[in-house]
């Protein structure tokens, strides 16, 4: 079995030292071989993360180009995907298919109704998320717009989380429940402790970063220790979030008093942020918070050891082991610090916007905070702009889904085409028939490859 | 694995002697679980298990169990079983590995047990609870077997989840239009293959993180199909949605075998389709020509290539034939369970059949098993919720998940993907 195992490692690995690896492959041996018996691997179980593999070396000059692709792919995916959502509404449009059943005697009927249908919904979307014209005073006007923030702050904070995870290697599902968690100990923190100003909205945070960092700690310290994966295991860590806080929700010391349904008491004011511009918008200091943990993202990632350290175990687990570097307190680490920035989240929703606890917390933050760190490109940056334009589609959508009867759901529909756009450049270059401009550091082997998507793209 | 270890810097002997205290440390946590609550905690009534449905030829007497004396016996062979792990562990010795099924199977009896006996209604059909966790699995089982398919190759398919639902609504869509059932699987396997079509296209061909296709895929899928049913569907619902449902086919000398007879052989097509999907993927991916060239691009792609297979062609195929597998399962939810398409229908089974696929290694046969305990754990918890138990239904729903963890850390051990799982392959 070593044998041919030894084979194909040192096939592969060409970059790596050959001694290097030895022992970790010889305790990987002694894993129980699957029902197939077949020879083990030369890669290691921890290549399902999806993270680069340290001999492929293309493989990982490709991510880079898809991680740091022109942000004119960026625009041109956005508006690629509020295109096919436009054709999407109209399609589905009762006027259109109105109109559809004389197409032939007037035509331009079923192409004025698809119009009206599709720009109708996205002047909706957009006065309901960036700026309303309609309303009387200037109040009124902004207010989508703060709106928008309000929505994107646990959007930003979750989405961050996942994407320090991502950085360090680590597919970080879990965000849902450890918002969950974090909202849970947050809110009780909330609602039970009578403290006076400032303190109790600082304990709240805290109750809430702990509650985070706590859950996600768990499925880090077990893919630390046991190797277990962790997309399994923080997908596992949500359905029990939810569980918990649907049976805490019928006990005591979370039901409000009197109430049959599972909802807790109103949390303290002392425990609430104060709102930004006034009672009147519902915008918070959350959202400050979020810009903090955005700086100081950046500053872990790019300007600390530890953040340093998590590049590294992201980038090459075995190198970073032959460095010196923790993997396992790597890998706990990041995902305690991802799960305190998805508690946060948490925080934004019970003392922000909520202001009681319910099964229905995390709404689906948690899973949009996924989308919004892979549009970001996991830079910290990169996931606050995609958190507030995915702020702006579902803060627009609900306007858009009350004015025109668009359904929301087609906001899902455009943020999942964005991001999968965004991930393949050579399909939007073909698309749009742009030349990537020379670049001299590419070899001819990949233009002509780039050359061959982008003409097999543009056939399909 | 005896060889001596020998690095550059000396020899590092200990390596052979390291030994792992996870699985003797999860036997003896349960092991105190069992013993506390299947023993001491035992309610003192007994436990009533009909192991005959009305309709059988063979009546059989229901099985009345005392819950004390079980209750001890069940702790005491965990206990057994955690010291025997103990003394393997201090010996060096790997255990056995009909030890953890063996030790599942006694703390599920002891816990079915206390739970029945502490019900307020003591008596649980023993066959329907077990026929309604193959029934619940049946959608987890197709959605592992795409797993399968799609990950042997080395693609990731994150994308079950969007699978089954684009199933189960082009199922409900199309036999609600044609009013014919079998036209309506046959659009959910075509639905299924979309779906997988645009993973191919985007990991094979445009070597995108195939997680991230995966992740979101399901999110296109849940928003597309909440879209169309927001807007189409729920316009005319007697037109679009109020598909026939599927019969239940009674195969007619084995349903009389008792006990297994109305588990086993009292299910739609669906469900006996399922049967041959995992016995056709297994003997496909093991004993044939065809799943040793699967398997090999899933492995080592490269040396496949060398071979002269088609890497990319055969990940591409592969992938939309688990499409197709999922997308039959996900006609389960419209033509089967319900005979209705609603918002996100699938709930999350999607993910649970991720889980089942790990759980089962990668391998056809173990991932049917992993899926039929997370349909016996789901279906319990609705069996209990109407018995009235004591625990609290949320924990019972918590239960197939908590399992999940502590099987994925501990008892199967590192679970292992196929080498090439995850990495696109580029010629050259």
């Amino acid at each position: 079995m070593s044998r041919s195992d030894d084979g194909n490692r040192r096939d592969d690995d060409d970059q790596r030292d050959p001694d290097f690896g030895q022992d970790e492959n010889r305790a990987r041996a002694d894993v129980e071989t699957g029902g197939g018996r077949e020879p083990l691997p030369a890669v290691p179980a921890e290549a399902q993360s999806g993270e680069v593999e340290p001999q492929q070396d293309r493989g990982r000059s490709i991510l880079k180009e898809i991680f740091q692709g022109g942000s004119l792919v960026s625009i041109l995916a956005i508006v690629l995907s509020l295109v096919l959502g436009g054709l999407l509404i109209a399609i589905t449009n009762e006027r259109v298919a109105d109109a559809a059943s004389y197409f032939f005697a007037r035509p331009t009927d079923t192409l004025v109704a698809a119009w009206e249908a599709a720009s109708n919904s996205y002047v909706a979307l957009f006065q309901g998320a960036i700026f309303n014209p309609r309303a009387s005073d200037f109040q009124g006007m902004i207010f989508p717009f703060t709106e928008t923030l309000a929505v994107a702050t646990p959007l930003i904070l979750a989405g961050l989380g996942v994407a320090l995870a991502f950085r360090a290697g680590l597919f970080n599902i879990g965000a849902q429940g450890q918002i969950i968690i974090g909202a849970t100990m947050a809110a009780w923190v909330g609602f039970t402790l009578d403290l006076p100003w400032g303190v109790h909205l600082l304990l709240v945070m805290l109750a809430g970063i702990i509650g985070g960092g706590l859950w996600a700690g768990i499925a880090g310290l077990l893919k630390a220790r046991t190797g277990a994966h962790e997309v399994i295991l923080t997908i596992m860590l949500n359905y029990i979030a939810i569980h918990l806080l649907q049976f805490l929700l019928t006990t005591e010391s979370f039901q409000r008093p009197g109430a049959s349904n599972p909802i807790s008491p109103q949390l303290d004011q002392t425990a609430m942020y104060p709102r930004l511009f006034g009672d009147a918008f519902r915008l918070h200091w959350g959202f400050i918070v979020a810009i903090g943990a955005t700086v100081l993202v950046w500053w872990l990632l790019h300007r600390s050891t530890i953040g340093f350290e998590f590049r590294a175990v992201g980038a090459n687990p075995y190198a970073s082991k032959t460095a010196g570097i923790s993997v396992a307190k790597g890998y706990t680490l990041v995902m305690i610090i991802a799960g305190a920035l998805a508690g946060l989240a948490g925080v934004a929703q019970v003392s922000g916007t909520e202001g009681v606890l319910t099964d229905g917390v995390a709404a689906s933050f948690g899973f949009d905070a996924i989308t919004v760190a892979l549009l970001g490109r996991s830079k910290p940056w990169g996931t606050f702009f995609a958190g507030l334009l995915f702020g702006a589609f579902r803060a627009g959508g609900v306007t858009m889904q009350t004015l025109t009867g668009t359904p929301i759901d087609i906001v899902l529909v455009v943020q999942s085409m964005i991001v999968l756009f965004i991930a393949a450049p050579p399909l939007v270059r073909a698309i749009f028939r742009i030349h990537e401009d020379g670049d001299g550091r590419k070899d001819k082997r990949r233009r002509k490859s780039e050359r061959q998507t982008v003409k097999a793209g543009g056939a399909a | 694995m005896s060889a001596p270890v020998t690095s550059p810097q000396g020899q590092a002997p200990e390596l052979d002697t390291v030994r792992d205290w996870k699985n003797p440390i999860i036997y003896a946590i349960f092991a105190v679980v069992g013993l506390v609550g299947f023993a001491f905690n035992a309610p003192g009534t007994t436990a009533t298990f009909d192991i005959s449905a009305g309709r059988d030829a063979v009546q059989l007497a229901p099985v009345v169990v005392p819950t004390v004396p079980v209750g001890w016996a069940c702790a005491l062979i965990l206990i057994a079983i955690a010291v025997f792990s103990f003394l393997q562990t201090q010996a060096g010795r790997k255990d056995p590995r009909w030890m953890p099924i063996a030790y599942a199977i006694v703390f599920v009896v002891g816990f079915l047990v206390w739970v029945v006996g502490g019900a307020n209604k003591t008596d649980v059909s023993l066959v329907g609870l077990l026929a309604g966790s193959v029934t619940m699995a049946v959608p987890l089982i197709f959605g592992s077997l795409s797993g399968v398919l799609s990950e042997r190759v080395g693609v990731i398919n994150i994308a079950i989840e969007g699978q089954l639902l684009a199933g189960a609504f082009a199922a409900a869509v199309a036999a609600s239009i044609s009013g014919n059932v079998y036209v309506g699987m046959l659009a959910a396997a075509i639905a299924g293959v979309l779906v997988s079509v645009v993973l191919a296209v985007f990991s094979i061909k445009y070597l995108v993180n195939q997680i991230i296709v995966g992740v979101v895929l399901n999110v296109l899928v849940s928003g597309l199909t909440g879209f169309l049913f927001s807007t189409v569907l729920s316009r005319d619902s007697a037109t679009w949605n109020s598909p026939p449902s599927l019969p239940v086919i009674q195969i007619p000398v084995l349903e009389h075998i008792p006990i297994l007879g109305g588990i086993l052989f009292r299910q739609t097509i669906v469900g006996y389709l399922m049967y041959a999907a995992v016995i056709i993927t297994y003997i496909g991916l093991f004993h044939t020509k065809w799943g040793l060239r699967v398997r090999s691009v899933g492995e080592h792609p490269k040396a496949a290539d060398t071979l002269g297979i088609k890497v990319n062609f055969t990940r591409a195929h592969n992938v939309m034939l688990g499409g197709a597998v999922a997308g039959l399962g996900g006609s389960f939810f419209t033509l089967v369970s319900v005979s209705q398409f609603t918002k996100d229908m699938t709930a999350g089974q999607g993910y649970i059949a991720l889980a089942a696929m790990i759980f089962g290694r990668w391998n056809p046969i173990w991932a049917f098993f992993a899926a039929l305990l997370f349909g016996f754990a789901t279906n319990l918890r609705f069996v209990l919720s109407i018995l009235g138990t004591p625990v609290p239904g949320e924990f019972l729903a918590m239960l197939p998940y908590v399992v999940t963890i502590v099987a994925v850390a501990g008892l199967v051990g590192r679970s292992r993907p196929p080498a090439a799982n995850g990495t696109p392959y580029i010629k050259g």
